[in-house]
């Protein structure tokens, strides 16, 4: 059977149906559980970070030589000829795609991976384009909740912290929509999410809960995302006064579900104490290794039109 | 009684009636009737039932294709194009907004990708009631106001 997903873009992940997001998990899971060490053997995967990265990077390449293809790219734009020289992007993706079985990207300006699919026919995958999207981040966040509680469908899930500025907390939200998911968000009034998101939410009758602390509803929880208030957003003062609400320590977990995992798309700072990693209900470091595993899957759909994966 | 026209009857060409007021300058503008040497009849700011005034053009010898009267819509969503031809109305038919507008605008996002690279800006209508639009390319939406046309 040929998979839906053969040869195509991974752009926004607005473009992806439930059953797309379903299909991507499975293969995540299934490539988790038995590796493929020769499934990309003779494929060249372009690696383009024309904005520094670390973790997305590096898992990315990782993903590519687990399946045994190889990689070529660059780690900043500081040094090609686009920034150096004029080139469009355009131009660098026609010249790079024409040497590559498919072409990952990060761009510090939104709508780079679109218009980057736009001048190539091989498949597009974006690592994160300026404020916009980072889908692989969504999709490793999604592989880390079905892994953790075994269905995506009827959480509970909370979004902590700054809900106005996070792009992983806005593209993991309108994917969790798919599957009736009830949302808690917990966020400074400053930093609250913003109103396309909860239009779209509206729109879907999906249900969600405005909330001023962690402690409201953390025993409620399945799933508690982090992510951190920062700083410099505020004057000194007033962070200080409202910070604590937004912090996570190992004593607040005293009632939490069985099934409750925190997670966070790292890099932490305070926002989760360090008492917090010793408890069953830490899993962001897993989450990040995750990571290899969904960018792996879409490797292997994208490239192999009949790879079966293990249910 | 039917009220006598405030402008001139024209032989041959275009009517575009019910623009909003001080969005007729706007479409002399954007549809570039600035630079043409037809006869063109302006109308600013006449009388409506509602009291809020409208704009009207006429122009000789210019017919508007689909696209064009669809591009009308970002000014005036209401407005009702009439083909003339020996002074009588031959056709008469009211602009309706498309599902997106191709190389129209550009995008307020300034640090979207469109205003570096070689491609057309792309916007698809989000909302219909107050127009809003969302970017093809930075996947943002934006109401009309805060857009600027293209040169």
């Amino acid at each position: 059977m040929n998979n839906p997903l053969y040869q195509k873009n991974i752009i926004s992940i607005a473009d992806l149906s439930r059953s797309d997001l379903e299909l991507i998990l499975q293969t995540a899971h299934s490539l988790k559980q038995t590796p493929q060490p020769e499934l990309l053997k003779n494929k060249v995967i372009a690696s383009c970070f024309f904005e520094a990265s670390t973790r997305t990077r590096l898992s990315f390449e990782t993903a590519v030589q687990r399946l045994g293809g190889s990689v070529i790219g660059f780690d900043s734009g500081g040094n090609t000829s686009l920034a150096q020289k004029g080139e469009t992007l355009a131009d660098s993706v026609k010249i790079i795609a024409s040497y590559a079985d498919a072409f990952f990207m990060r761009h510090p300006q939104e709508g780079a991976a679109r218009l980057a699919s736009e001048f190539t026919e091989i498949p597009v995958i974006n690592g994160g384009d300026g404020s916009n999207q980072h889908p692989t981040q969504t999709l490793l966040d999604l592989f880390t909740i079905y892994e953790t509680q075994a269905t995506l469908d009827n959480l509970n899930i909370a979004f902590v912290g700054d809900l106005k500025y996070g792009r992983t907390v806005h593209s993991l939200a309108q994917a969790l929509s798919l599957f009736n998911c009830n949302f808690y968000f917990i966020s400074p009034e400053a930093l609250a999410m913003p109103d396309y998101i909860i239009e779209e939410l509206n729109e879907r009758n999906i249900n969600f809960s405005l909330h001023s602390s962690i402690e409201e509803v953390v025993d409620e929880l399945d799933i508690l995302y982090m992510t951190r208030v920062q700083k410099e957003r505020f004057d000194e003062t007033e962070y200080q006064h409202m910070k604590s609400a937004f912090l996570l320590n190992a004593s607040m977990l005293g009632n939490v579900r069985d099934n409750l995992k925190v997670l966070h798309p790292l890099p932490r700072v305070d926002e989760i104490n360090i008492d917090v990693d010793d408890t069953p209900y830490a899993y962001y470091f897993q989450q990040a290794q995750n990571g290899v595993y969904a960018r792996q899957a879409l490797l292997a759909l994208l490239l192999s039109n009949h790879f079966q994966a293990n249910a | 009684m039917q009220k006598k026209l405030q402008v001139e009857a024209i032989e041959h060409g275009s009517v575009i009636d019910h623009i909003p007021a001080q969005q007729g300058v706007k479409i002399l503008k954007f549809f570039k009737f600035t630079q043409t040497n037809e006869k063109i009849t302006i109308g600013l700011n006449l009388a409506t039932h509602n009291g809020q005034g409208k704009d009207l053009i006429k122009i000789e010898n210019t017919f508007f294709n689909d696209q064009q009267a669809n591009q009308l819509a970002l000014f005036a969503p209401n407005a009702t194009i009439n083909q003339i031809k020996d002074f009588k109305v031959v056709n008469k038919f009211q602009v309706q907004l498309p599902s997106s507008f191709i190389g129209v605008l550009a995008c307020p996002n300034s640090n979207c990708i469109s205003h570096n690279e070689p491609v057309q800006t792309r916007f698809y209508v989000k909302q219909k009631s107050t127009l809003k639009l969302k970017c093809h390319y930075c996947e943002k939406s934006f109401e009309r106001s805060t857009f600027d046309e293209l040169d």
